[in-house]
């Protein structure tokens, strides 16, 4: 257990003890209700994610339910000390989600703050402490939902092509979360993954972050994007939105044509053409490998 | 040292403009991780030794003032003297108050921390008396007349051509007219002219690693010897550490020396590991005739009381700091005090206080990778928030990012009002951007933009809105 270090130990346990909930030896013996907690940048810029993590989840044996009630989980404001806000919207995605036998959410950074951080928003002994412990043990992120609670093997997909895999860093280090996206694209015919150098360290992205310390951030996703690009992989897959917008909007700035996607979109064999950040594919304009010496345009998108 | 932490943002500007701090710091940045990581692997019992050590400082912070009292009792006993300093000022004061009554000219000073806290060499200067670094990093940048970028490392800023051009104009006057350049050269050049200040030196001032409340001995650990020469030779010994060093037996400290070297510089052990304390004894070969402890608090007991507790078990190995992409792009110098990187980010607002360096907690992305390496499994992102919790409630924040969270949390607040906002966001996106699938350039996110694209969204339609359409 490396990467337990963020929640402990005990929580950590609970998370892999609560997946012999309702599966026994493997075996599911009914249909588990889950609730689909989209998160806010699914929402906004990928909608393709949400509809291939509900063809995951029904084929793994789920019954999914998308709640209208959903917004964020709250991380914007807890991570800038705003605890009132951030008691506020987890009291809301409580009160949601709480009756699912499962909270699914197709990002370890968002699955990371309900399962590790909503308890400690309430007083030790209060109602809503209990509660939010009874919530967060059954909250997890899409890929080790699919591998550790159902056991699901992804139906036979296609997929030539040479990718590497960013491991989000809460994911990483709140969840444990590296073998399970791995076990599940291994399963995936002819795609070949070729890990990254430096391959644990952080993109940058941060939220609230990258909008605080954009050039100290921008350094960060430039060191991320130059060791995909050394990898030689056409596709870079991961499973946080934050992180691949980060990366995608630098590969594309810097000439680089690889493609971005969520992994879930390839594993649902949902992959559109065009990848995250792009519209035709291809991710960029013509090379121009010189992030410095990138033209001035006057006509701007704006 | 007066903090420039207020400052953070400029600093961070102009260190990532820097070309020999980049080439400085991929150098650094290189050789501690991976020799930590091997070092570490080489240890099958690490987690329960870490396990050991996090319960160990634990009893030791529960029990501060029991092993405090015990550990000056026992220095009593072998003949030395206990100084209590509430602050760094205070700890200056008692420092040059004992140099004074040594009659000191020169001081040779191995590199402390809590010495940088307490801004030893300033008062010392200012009252007539010449510190010496003698660990070579801090020698460097004394000489550069620079403040330490790096706990363990003090010039891991500095490229080896600098620290060339630096000797070669202030050793000139030791009649070294030749510049040179070669690494080994450059040690051992510094090595010829710290031996005679050594030999000169009327006091000897070094931190400590531990102070073991038994014996009423304290640990150094150094890579040099220069701790050792500085406190064997001259005739006054002073040891400044925080009240937080304390251990209560060498037991215990040699339970946190097999965490110690490893995490910081990923060796086995320390080039030198000395044990000592006490004046010279009747049966010493050699010894100072005095010795003193300056035992310094600077906020640390406002830290047991409150909720960063669990920072006070921090030994100072730099592990976070070397894995910290922050600090990996940005150096030390930009957290503007004597700690930098996730520790620094955590200290540097209680001792200086938080007003004084609101930054430096929000300069994090929270990707928990100095925890993870931490060896005193000590919780530094949850530490970062609580002092971002600070900042909110004293609206230390920019008015901007204030402004813009709260219309955040508005909407976030009020699920109706947010899809019909997202609704429309995911439209124009879509409509100004959607030809390429990114932006250049968009109001409100030129910081994002400058380095990177923006993509834009998928759809003109959210997935709830799609999703509602699909269902009915």
């Amino acid at each position: 257990m490396p990467n337990e270090i963020l929640v402990s130990p005990d929580s950590l346990t609970q998370y892999k003890a609560s997946v012999t909930l309702v599966s026994f030896g493997g075996i599911i013996l009914s249909a588990p209700r889950v609730g689909l907690f989209v998160t806010c940048l699914v929402d906004l810029y990928r909608p393709n994610v949400g509809f291939a993590a509900i063809k995951l989840l029904e084929q793994s044996g789920c019954e999914v339910i998308v709640p209208e009630a959903q917004t964020c989980c709250g991380q914007p404001a807890f991570n800038s000390g705003d605890r009132a806000s951030t008691q506020i919207i987890a009291q809301q995605v409580i009160e949601t989600f709480e009756s699912f036998d499962y909270v699914v959410l197709p990002s370890g950074s968002c699955a990371g703050m309900l399962h590790a951080h909503y308890a400690e928003l309430f007083a030790v002994d209060s109602d809503w402490r209990k509660r939010a412990e009874a919530f967060s043990h059954r909250c997890y992120e899409l890929n080790a939902f699919l591998v550790d609670v159902m056991h699901f093997q992804p139906e036979t997909i296609q997929f030539k092509r040479k990718v590497t895999y960013h491991d989000a860093c809460s994911g990483l280090r709140e969840l444990g979360i590296e073998a399970q996206p791995r076990q599940l694209l291994d399963s995936v015919n002819g795609i070949s993954l070729v890990e990254m150098d430096e391959k644990e360290v952080c993109c940058g992205f941060g939220g609230t972050f990258c909008v605080k310390y954009p050039d100290i951030s921008d350094r960060m996703v430039g060191d991320k994007a130059a060791m995909v690009v050394q990898t030689g992989a056409d596709v870079l897959l991961g499973g946080d939105m934050g992180c691949l917008l980060n990366i995608s909007g630098k590969l594309s700035r810097s000439g680089k044509t690889v493609r971005v996607y969520h992994v879930a979109e390839v594993l649902a064999g949902q992959i559109e053409d065009a990848g995250i950040g792009s519209a035709d594919g291809s991710g960029s304009e013509p090379a121009i490998d010189d992030i410095d010496s990138l033209p001035e345009r006057k006509e701007s998108n704006t | 040292m007066k903090a420039q932490s207020l400052q953070f943002k400029r600093n961070a500007s102009d260190a990532l403009h820097d070309e020999n701090l980049k080439l400085a710091m991929s150098f650094a940045k290189t050789g501690f991780i991976g020799k930590r990581a091997a070092a570490v692997a080489a240890v099958p019992q690490w987690q329960t030794i870490r396990d050991e050590a996090r319960e160990l400082k634990n009893h030791v912070l529960d029990n501060l003032d029991h092993y405090l009292l015990a550990y000056e009792e026992a220095v009593i006993r072998n003949g030395g003297t206990v100084h209590w300093a509430q602050d760094g000022e205070e700890a200056a004061k008692i420092i040059v108050d004992l140099c004074t009554q040594a009659n000191a000219k020169t001081v040779a000073k191995g590199k402390s921390m809590v010495g940088e806290e307490a801004s030893i060499n300033e008062a010392l200067e200012e009252a007539g008396i010449e510190p010496i670094e003698t660990d070579l990093g801090e020698y460097i940048i004394q000489l550069a007349k620079e403040p330490p970028s790096h706990i363990i490392a003090p010039a891991v800023h500095k490229t080896k051509e600098q620290v060339s051009e630096l000797f070669h104009e202030h050793h000139q006057q030791y009649g070294r007219q030749e510049k040179i350049t070669d690494r080994a050269a450059l040690v051992h050049e510094a090595r010829v002219i710290l031996r005679e200040k050594f030999r000169h030196a009327d006091v000897g001032i070094t931190g400590a690693n531990f102070l073991v409340a038994e014996t009423g001995q304290h640990v150094l650990v150094t890579n040099e010897g220069n701790g050792d020469l500085s406190s064997i030779l001259p005739r006054t010994q002073i040891v400044i550490a925080g009240i937080e060093k304390v251990v209560p037996n060498l037991n215990d400290a040699s339970c946190l020396l097999r965490m110690l070297a490893r995490s910081a510089t990923g060796q086995h052990f320390s080039n030198y590991t000395s044990v000592m304390g006490g004046p010279k004894k009747a049966e010493d070969t050699d010894g100072p005739d005095a010795f003193h402890v300056v035992l310094v608090d600077n906020h640390r007991t406002d830290m047991l009381a409150g909720d960063l507790k669990e920072m006070l078990r921090c030994f100072r190995c730099g592990a976070c700091m070397n894995h910290c992409p922050v600090y990996g792009a940005v150096g030390g110098h930009a957290y503007g005090w004597v700690y930098p990187g996730p520790m620094g980010s955590v200290l540097t607002p209680v001792m200086v206080g938080i007003e004084k360096a609101p930054d430096l907690p929000h300069a994090c992305t929270l990707n928990g990778r100095c925890a993870e390496v931490c060896p005193m499994s000590i919780p530094l992102p949850s530490l970062l928030r609580r002092h971002r919790q600070t900042t909110f409630e004293k609206q230390l924040q920019s008015a901007h990012s204030r402004y813009g969270l709260k219309v955040w949390a508005f909407f976030a607040k009020r699920p109706i009002v947010y899809r019909t906002l997202t609704g429309l966001s995911v439209r124009f996106l879509k409509l100004i951007g959607g030809r390429r699938g990114y932006l250049k350039r968009l109001p409100l996110a030129g910081g994002w933009t400058k380095g990177r694209n923006l993509p834009v969204p998928q759809h003109a339609q959210t997935f709830m809105a799609l999703y509602r359409k699909q269902q009915s």
